[in-house]
């Protein structure tokens, strides 16, 4: 398994190909949502909606052998997509790997002007609320 | 003579610049529209030359400014054509107009029991304030119903309307939708029942000739932003009669005729809801842009934004998996939309991406939303300086982002 530097690096390649084209760069993202693997519908429910975002965005997290195995939907193409990119960094890591990311592919490829202001303080949300999970599950684990 | 379009974008020097790599579209002319060089120019000029505090100066610079605040009164009663000037109020906005209303007329005429009508168009800034007298006051909040269109059923309104009724407030044009409601049949039934009625003109009063006198309404609240003028202003317009026998507002200075601590007598109007220092800059600025407006004409303004209007339902009906929402026969220039299988607020940003500024979302009207069971719509509103090549470049990117999802 890649590291999560190695994965971000990655991300930050795909998306340089793309260069300076906003539209294609949304497309892009879009295209990304449509892998997030399915959501059950059960969870679709308030207490899994994360606080924060203007669309709605669900998200749960298993304990899969002592590492954080993420599920998340939205209401949103766009959000979706970038959610999958947060759970192709993140998931399935030991909950020390998730609270100790420092993220910034997200500042590396300039997604602030790509999302505008207000999705990204979605995003911000979103990274608070996985660690959020990954804190829980090591709280669980040291006990 | 066509419309002078090219000389019209001139006036607007925001409209000349990029987004995202390409030249800037701006639909977003129902949340606030551009200004004309005069007004930004109007308001440097005011801050090199002129700024002072009005009335009661005994220098020259106060002088000027008062006297250029009170041409912009008198600007604002010609362009509504109210009676007289001091029937003009300015206020922060449509919203601070409406609730100057519902805290004086509504403290001191509606009572327990008593009813005022809204209808589902509305605007939060609109529903709100009577929420809050209602439940201070135990009164009664009624609201007209609408067909899908957006209309609002006016049999409905007659049905609600009783000697119970004691203020009417709707609004004349629609942000969300467009709709342009029947306000003058409004007015007369509701008059005839013996309520007042307040219109919110925030939409209207840049696309439609508004005459107070003839209307007949007793209130008009609206906002210089979306005038062409600065934002942080607006106007409450109210009839002599009316403002007269209404309590102050807010207290302060301005206000008052004299001041001791036993007793406080107040000002005449309109000074008498304008307590404390005004917007005296943005006041003065906004005269030019009631010029602009006066110099084109409105005729001719509604005109040419009819016929963007038609032309952008022309290229974008056709287009698989557009979905119209509000298709009142009676409408300002406002498309609101959806595209199937999509969320407005993506359709939003892939629009920025081609530098098309619309908004999306629930335009602050939920209870509309709700009633069209939609979360949101995606809105493009056309102003006087939007041309029809830019429906040509709005029909295009619709087109290409519907066929993501409608192949």
């Amino acid at each position: 398994m890649s590291s999560i530097q190695e994965i971000q690096n990655e991300i930050i390649s795909e998306f340089e190909i793309l260069g300076d084209d906003k539209e294609s760069t949304i497309f892009y993202i879009m295209e990304l949502g449509a892998n997030l693997e399915s959501f059950p519908d059960s969870e679709r429910v308030e207490e899994n909606i994360i606080k924060g975002c203007q669309s709605k965005v669900w998200l749960i997290a298993d304990d899969k052998d002592g590492r954080v195995h993420y599920q998340a939907d939205s209401n949103t193409d766009i959000t979706k997509g970038l959610i999958s990119l947060l759970i192709r960094v993140l998931n399935d890591r030991t909950p020390k790997e998730i609270i100790d990311a420092n993220l910034d592919f997200i500042n590396r490829i300039g997604m602030g002007g790509i999302i505008g202001s207000q999705r990204s303080n979605g995003l911000a949300a979103m990274i608070k609320q996985m660690k959020l999970y990954a804190l829980a599950l090591q709280t669980k684990q040291n006990a | 003579m066509s419309f002078p379009i090219d000389k019209i974008r001139q006036m607007f020097p925001i409209l000349h610049q990029e987004v995202h790599g390409k030249p800037l579209i701006y639909f977003d002319n129902a949340a606030t529209t551009q200004k004309p060089q005069t007004v930004i120019d109007s308001l440097s000029g005011y801050y090199l030359h002129d700024n002072a505090n009005i009335h009661r100066g005994a220098h020259a610079l106060a002088d000027r400014s008062t006297r250029y605040f009170e041409d912009s009164r008198e600007a604002v009663q010609h362009f509504i054509n109210a009676r007289e000037s001091a029937e003009i109020i300015f206020t922060k906005g449509t919203t601070e107009s409406i609730n100057l209303v519902a805290y004086t007329f509504g403290r001191k005429f509606i009572n327990e029991g008593d009813e005022i009508i809204i209808s589902t168009l509305e605007h939060h800034s609109n529903i709100v304030p009577w929420q809050i007298l209602c439940e201070e006051k135990g009164a009664i909040l009624k609201v007209i119903p609408i067909n899908d269109a957006g209309e609002i059923l006016f049999e409905e309104f007659e049905k609600l309307l009783s000697p119970k009724t004691k203020l009417v407030s709707v609004v004349h044009a629609s942000n969300a939708l467009g709709t342009i409601n029947p306000v003058e049949r409004v007015i007369e039934a509701a008059h005839k029942a013996g309520a007042k009625v307040l219109l919110d003109g925030a939409q209207s009063t840049s696309h439609l000739e508004i005459d107070v006198q003839k209307l007949n309404c007793d209130f008009l609240a609206l906002s210089a932003h979306k005038l062409y003028g600065p934002t942080g202003l607006g106007v409450l317009y109210g009839k002599r009669e009316l403002l007269e026998s209404m309590p102050p507002f807010q207290g302060g200075g301005e206000m008052i005729k004299e001041v001791s601590f036993e007793k406080t007598t107040f000002n005449d109007i309109p000074f008498k809801f304008e307590a404390g220092t005004p917007n005296i800059g943005d006041v003065i600025a906004f005269k030019y842009a009631l010029d602009f407006i006066r110099e084109i004409g409105k005729s001719k303004i509604k005109e040419h934004e009819d016929s963007l209007l038609a032309y952008a339902n022309e290229l974008l009906l056709p287009i698989k998996g557009f979905i119209p929402v509000g298709t009142a026969s009676n409408k300002v220039s406002v498309l609101s939309f959806n595209i199937n299988g999509m969320h407005p607020f993506d359709v939003g940003v892939m629009l920025d991406a081609r530098g098309i500024a619309v908004r999306t979302g629930h335009h602050c009207t939920q209870p509309l939303m709700k009633r069209l069971g939609l979360e949101g719509t995606v809105r493009a509103s056309f102003a006087v300086y939007n041309s029809k090549s830019e429906i040509e470049q709005l029909a295009e990117g619709v087109a290409r982002i519907a066929r993501i999802k409608n192949k």
